[in-house]
């Protein structure tokens, strides 16, 4: 039976605090936080992260033969209309080319399309799910809203983790909420007439798929209820017969609701709390309802995500309402009085889409990573290649140290200063990159600084974003320090 | 094979050199007929004696055409020379050997930069066409790197050093105002220079090099057919280029205290010219002084100072117009300014009126009379990745 055989998620490390809203919007905002994606964040980089995340977990354990067959992507964000965005993810994991990958975009309900034509088609598949919401200065989904990715592989076999037992699907069109392509934020009707069709149609969805997987709502252990609708999820829930205790939290007052991405968000949640034997149910409530039952395998036991959410939940640090705005062009700031980045070229990052996307160093011959037999005999890893390497080596993964790092409070960026630093790569023989550090307040960077790659887009200049690698700080609660 | 050199075989015969600065009222062509006329005048040839142009600018102009069109040049070849920061250097290098390969009998090296026209503060590479990996990061962020290592591998407290930074800009900051064509021609102490807010890394605008547009120029012959022309030739001594293939960047070896290409270009420079003590024997040096931390490394790699040790010199005045060795004693590019393509044509003319008595007693070298060579410095990029030219002029066989 097919199931997930792993996941990884990506919260950015900004986090707004909801009760700085009403001082500036003059309304909206409320208590706790939400997660925000940075400058250098969108749909695509924060879903790249997930999916390295849940491969990092799976090469792990079941090696290079078990890589996805396929790959989706979705979002109602994209970075790109007309051409596809998860090529890019595609490009960052070094997927073989016959692996192909599709964008799944625009709706939430395109995620759990995503989904379930992962469910059915053959091998492992990937589907990354990502979000950015935003909502208008003041509004409800400013504050509700949240930035996250999860992605899930889905296969079958001895890896599966939690075994798909059933997934029933209603549909149903109505507008409680719209946003027509291109408007900076939804619009919403009454929300007493969402509530009242999601109620129904949720607890439609979940006594079919509960009747197909022949369990009670009370042997139900864990039921994750998604949608952008709150209080439907919250009605949905008190209707649904399952205890009150095996509700899963929805991280409203944390992260908030990330779109696409909280159906598999709070699904991962869930089983970074289960155990083996256990019923999880997903519901999740967006144009129609889906009711998804997993049944938790013993393979659960010892399955360790790269980093599990709530982890990343209490490794943040706060962005304040202003820069927040500036971030989301809400609120257009003096820029930099420096030219703008050229546009990158559309066939040399082709070219060279090894190392732009997926850091792929050069070297002759073999290099090692430190701690193999014999390190004296390392050849230097050139980040990045040069012309006469003749061998590829991945770097994305490989953790490394600031030697020394400057502050540049005068070239260009959205978001300044740019903090940058020389890094040295954990390899044998080396491996430099002096590279710009982010998701870090320059008074906290110091010489000797453990830091890891983060894929993030740089800039876009003519509407092509640049997409490359920054280096950022390892956390303390990273478990890989 | 090493290079071999061209030890006074060629002599400088005439110069020009227009104020740099903010030149709002004077494009590029203006900046170089005011050059190369000043140039002509000094040698007292004309624009048809010059056999062979070579016009250095590394981003206002393209190709020779560039030169040929504001002199009016007929039938005469002009080659544009680009080279990063050295690209003034390097046309007077290609101007030199062709003289010397017998090519040409008399040659003409023009560097050229008209920065303000940019509309923006500080220098703007052209961006060529890349996959969107390439640093972004000021040249400024970059060189700031170096002097928290260099205080780190030499423990030197961070203020100390600062106090250093700040005396290498009050001291081509008081050079630079008894120099005319200086762009900044106002003085600073150094309590004020350590006071001002840091730009990138350490740095404050005041330890980078003044933007400015400008214009210089040389001409060059065969040094036995100089006399006909002046009694006070320039004999060119060496010209050691070493361009960095990159590598120091990536290189988990490489400290930020040094910059090697610098280094092996002096060495090379001292083997043509038969220097082996360049302390004692060199009447001044125009260094590169795009960030006051490299000034403080390039007398170190230049021998000027002991490793680790150069910042005390800087203090104790060693590099003072009145000290041992003066260095960019026309105020450097910190206050003569950096219009890129001229920069290094500029401290030629600086070595021209310096070693042939022509300063003014204001900012005349403590060493003059007394020894007749003198080594000027161009560097372009970043530590780590540069290109780097040494030239020595002497006027003495």
């Amino acid at each position: 039976m097919r199931g997930i055989t792993g996941w990884g998620t990506h919260l950015p490390y900004h986090r707004l605090d909801r009760s700085a809203i009403s001082g500036v919007a003059g309304s909206g905002g409320g208590t706790g936080t939400r997660t925000v994606a940075g400058h250098d964040e969108d749909t695509t980089t924060m879903g790249a992260e997930a999916a390295r995340a849940a491969l990092r977990g799976h090469d792990g354990l079941h090696g290079p033969n078990d890589r996805p067959r396929s790959l989706w992507f979705a979002t109602t964000e994209p970075a790109y209309a007309d051409r596809t965005n998860a090529t890019v993810l595609h490009a960052v994991l070094r997927l073989d080319r016959a692996v192909p990958a599709y964008d799944a975009v625009g709706s939430v309900r395109s995620a759990l399309g995503a989904l379930r034509a992962a469910g059915q088609s053959p091998g492992t598949s990937l589907v990354v799910t990502s979000d950015t919401r935003t909502g208008l200065p003041g509004g409800p989904d400013e504050a509700a809203g949240g930035d996250a990715a999860a992605a899930l592989l889905i296969g079958a076999g001895d890896h599966v983790l939690a075994e798909i037992v059933a997934w029933e699907s209603v549909t149903d069109d109505f507008v409680d909420r719209w946003r027509t392509p291109g408007a900076p934020a939804s619009r919403l009707w009454e929300e007493r007439f969402g509530e009242a069709r999601y109620t129904e149609l949720g607890a439609e969805a979940l006594k079919l798929a509960l009747g197909a997987a022949q369990i009670a709502a009370e042997a139900v252990d864990h039921l994750v209820v998604a949608g952008l609708h709150d209080r439907a999820a919250a009605a949905v829930q008190r209707a649904s017969g399952v205890p009150a205790a095996k509700i899963t939290d929805r991280l409203a007052s944390t992260i908030g609701n990330p779109g696409a991405a909280q159906p598999a968000l709070l699904l991962v949640a869930a089983l970074e709390s289960a155990i083996p034997g256990q019923h999880v149910v997903l519901l999740a409530l967006a144009d129609g309802a889906d009711a998804v039952v997993l049944r938790t395998t013993e393979a659960l036991a010892s399955y360790r995500p790269h980093r599990t959410v709530a982890e990343q939940v209490a490794n943040s640090g706060p962005v304040n309402y202003g820069r927040y705005l500036h971030w989301r062009g809400m609120l257009p700031v003096e820029p930099p009085r420096r030219p703008e980045p050229a546009r990158v070229s559309s066939p040399a990052a082709h070219r060279n889409a090894g190392w732009k996307y997926g850091l792929l160093a050069g070297t002759t011959g073999t290099p090692g990573t430190t701690g193999a037999s014999d390190p004296s005999n390392a050849a230097p890893v050139h980040l990045p290649p040069t012309p006469q390497d003749d061998t590829r080596t991945p770097a994305a993964d490989v953790l490394g140290t600031i030697v020394t790092f400057t502050v540049d409070r005068l070239s260009y960026s959205l978001s300044p200063p740019v903090v940058f630093a020389v890094v040295d790569f954990d390899f044998d023989g080396g491996g430099r990159l002096p590279v710009e550090l982010t998701d870090v307040d320059p008074g906290e960077v110091a010489i000797g600084g453990r830091v890891e790659m983060t894929f993030r887009r740089l800039a876009t200049s003519d509407g092509i974003h640049n997409y490359f690698w920054k280096a950022r700080p390892l956390r303390k609660s990273s478990r890989e320090k | 094979m090493a290079a071999n050199g061209i030890r006074d075989r060629v002599a400088i015969i005439g110069m020009g050199c227009t104020r740099f600065g903010e030149h709002w009222d004077k494009g590029i062509d203006d900046l170089i007929v005011e050059a190369a006329t000043a140039a002509f005048a000094d040698a007292g040839v004309t624009k048809e004696d010059v056999d062979a142009y070579w016009f250095g600018t590394a981003q206002s102009a393209m190709s020779g055409i560039a030169l040929a069109r504001p002199l009016g040049l007929e039938g005469k070849p002009v080659s544009r020379v680009e080279n990063y920061c050295a690209t003034g250097s390097d046309a007077l290098r290609q101007a030199v050997y062709a003289v010397a390969s017998g090519a040409y009998d008399m040659a003409m090296a023009i560097g050229a930069e008209k920065v303000k026209d940019g509309g923006y503060q500080g220098l703007n590479a052209f961006p060529v066409p890349g996959d969107g990996t390439a640093r972004t990061v000021t040249a400024a962020a970059m060189f700031s790197m170096v002097a928290p290592a260099y205080a780190g591998k030499y423990g030197v407290p961070p203020a100390d050093l600062k106090t250093a930074l700040a005396r290498v800009a009050s001291k081509n900051h008081y050079n630079g105002a008894r120099n005319p064509r200086a762009q900044f021609r106002k003085e600073y102490s150094v309590e004020k220079l350590r006071a001002m807010p840091a730009v990138a890394g350490g740095l404050s605008v005041f330890d980078c090099a003044g933007v400015a547009d400008g214009a210089a120029a040389a001409i060059v012959v065969r040094a036995e057919d100089a006399h006909r022309y002046t009694g006070k030739p320039l004999l060119v001594k060496a010209l050691s280029l070493v361009t960095g293939n990159g590598g120091g960047l990536g290189d988990p070896g490489y400290d930020y205290t040094t910059f090697p290409e610098a280094a092996a270009a002096a060495a090379g420079a001292y083997k043509e010219a038969g220097i082996t003590a360049p302390r004692a024997e060199l009447a001044m040096a125009e260094v590169h002084d795009c960030f006051t931390p490299t000034e403080i490394v390039l007398t170190e790699d230049f021998g000027l100072a002991e490793r680790g040790t150069a910042w005390k010199e800087v203090l104790a005045g060693t590099f003072d117009l009145g000290g041992e060795v003066p260095v960019n004693p026309d105020g450097g590019l910190k206050a003569f300014g950096h219009p890129v393509g001229a920069s290094g044509l500029r401290m030629m003319f600086e070595a021209w009126l310096q070693l042939r008595g022509e300063a003014p007693p204001e900012r005349r070298i403590s060493t003059y009379g007394k020894r007749s060579l003198a080594l000027t410095h161009t560097l372009g990029g970043y530590p780590g990745e540069m290109v780097s030219l040494v030239s020595i002029v002497g006027t003495d066989q």
